[in-house]
């Protein structure tokens, strides 16, 4: 047994599980999918006292759809919306976005609450919440409140979710009208973490010029970010491919991205320049057809 | 450490136990059922080795806790073969087509694709790639691999 000895716990409704972390607080993590979790256990970069499993707990699972927004309820894996074509339809972000985490058995597993919450600076999912603007609905003992995706992400692995507190859903915007969205990264192999990746969304009227727009990155700074300033210069306009490149170039220079053993820095401004300008491109074509 | 009873069904057979909540379903097939078919390689969700099927979902069973299945059914390499030793056409493809050369790696990829073509009967080339990338190979080079899986989906395929 490689994990360091912990007390588990099994609740069955949202109430036990926010009754145990105000218990236990920082002494207790949350178990989830597990696919992040178990790896730090096994490997001790990690140890709790407490271990607290909401696998059990039906009200963190499913998907709703309400006007204007999509709800995935924090503990629904990711497989179950990868696999669901309503899900898919109003947030075409999350079908892009979720085939490219990890592999289908970690997708089995894997919830969507779980990546948020974990807030990897190279997974997906956060970076499609930081894109759409997404609510994060975050419950305590005391009742829940709801954080703004923007002021959700504060660090690697660092996000607003209390130690007393849990991820419990995540309100995703439906966009309406001629809208197209793209997700790009590179990565060595399949599955692994993205050296760098893009999330792109654009919306355009009836002559193609684009009247919203949403790019954010995952993978170069140590949370998502948006690039708000080629967002800016790209709404309003209706851009040739030579445009996209400098959209793009603009784009990176919201981003700080370090090096590592995997790529410098230079390397991921680079190819995270090009995923924008890739990823611009076929939201475009896919928001004009 | 507080044990807790666990009953699981595994291969068709009920199975109970006591662990710790640290042990993994991986050990506890290995350990306490004596299921040493499946395999570990990394013990940290890479490899793929440890493959198993919870409630029909492959997962890797070193990044679930044997406590997490209590109460589900599980699936493992002794169970997808049939009882008298005959080979599951996932199996025989593997073996015709030379998918696998130390057989480490084996189980997992065994219990990966048989789960991957029933979500996925017709597979492309590229999906069948896609598909194994969540297993991890040191001998083969994946080549007779991903030709096993092919022969595997075409000796599956409805009016064979």
């Amino acid at each position: 047994m490689k994990p360091a000895p912990f007390e588990y716990h099994a609740p069955e409704t949202l109430a036990d599980v926010t009754s145990l972390l105000a218990e236990h607080g920082d002494e207790a993590k949350v178990l989830a999918g597990g696919q992040s979790l178990v790896p730090m256990l096994a490997l001790r970069l990690t140890r709790f006292e407490h271990i607290i499993d909401v696998n059990r707990v039906a009200e963190l699972k499913g998907v709703e759809r309400t006007n204007g927004t999509l709800t995935v309820k924090a503990g629904t894996r990711q497989a179950a919306v990868e696999h669901d074509a309503n899900a898919g339809a109003a947030v075409p972000l999350l079908a892009e976005a979720i085939p490219l985490i990890g592999h289908f058995q970690i997708r089995n597993r894997g919830t969507v609450g779980g990546s948020i919450a974990h807030a990897d600076p190279a997974s997906e999912l956060p970076a499609v919440a930081l894109a759409l603007d997404a609510e994060l609905e975050i419950a305590g003992k005391s009742g829940s409140r709801k954080v703004a995706a923007s002021d959700f992400f504060l660090g690697t692995w660092t996000t607003a979710v209390g130690e007393d507190e849990i991820l419990s859903a995540v309100h995703f915007p439906v966009w309406d009208g001629n809208s197209g969205f793209a997700v790009e990264e590179l990565a060595r192999r399949s599955g692994d973490f993205a050296l760098a990746g893009v999330v792109a969304g654009v919306q355009v009227d009836g002559s193609g010029t684009v009247t919203k727009s949403a790019i954010s990155f995952l993978g170069m700074a140590p949370t998502p970010v948006r690039a708000r300033s080629a967002e800016a210069a790209l709404t309003g306009t209706n851009p040739s491919a030579d445009d996209l490149l400098e959209i793009a170039r603009l784009a990176v220079g919201d981003t700080s991205p370090t090096a590592d053993v995997h790529a410098s820095a230079e390397y991921r401004l680079h190819v995270g320049a090009h995923l924008v300008a890739r990823a611009l491109d076929r939201a475009l074509g896919a928001a004009r057809s | 450490m507080t044990e807790h009873s666990i009953s699981i069904t595994v291969n068709g057979e009920k199975r109970a136990g006591h662990v710790e909540a640290r042990k993994t379903l991986a050990d506890w097939l290995r350990e306490d059922c004596g299921l040493t078919g499946t395999h570990l390689g990394c013990e940290h969700g890479v490899c793929g080795a440890c493959t198993v099927t919870i409630d029909g979902d492959a997962v890797r069973s070193c990044l679930v806790f044997a406590v997490q299945a209590d109460g589900a059914e599980v699936i493992t390499i002794e169970g997808i073969g049939g009882n008298d030793g005959t080979l599951s056409p996932v199996q025989e493809a593997f073996r015709q087509c030379h998918g696998l050369q130390c057989g480490f790696c084996t189980p997992g990829f065994v219990v990966s694709v048989t789960s991957f073509l029933e979500s996925n009967p017709n597979p492309s080339e590229e999906e069948i790639r896609e598909g194994l990338s969540g297993n991890l190979c040191r001998c083969t080079g994946y080549q007779n691999i991903v030709k096993a899986v092919q022969m595997a989906a075409e000796e599956m395929a409805p009016g064979k």
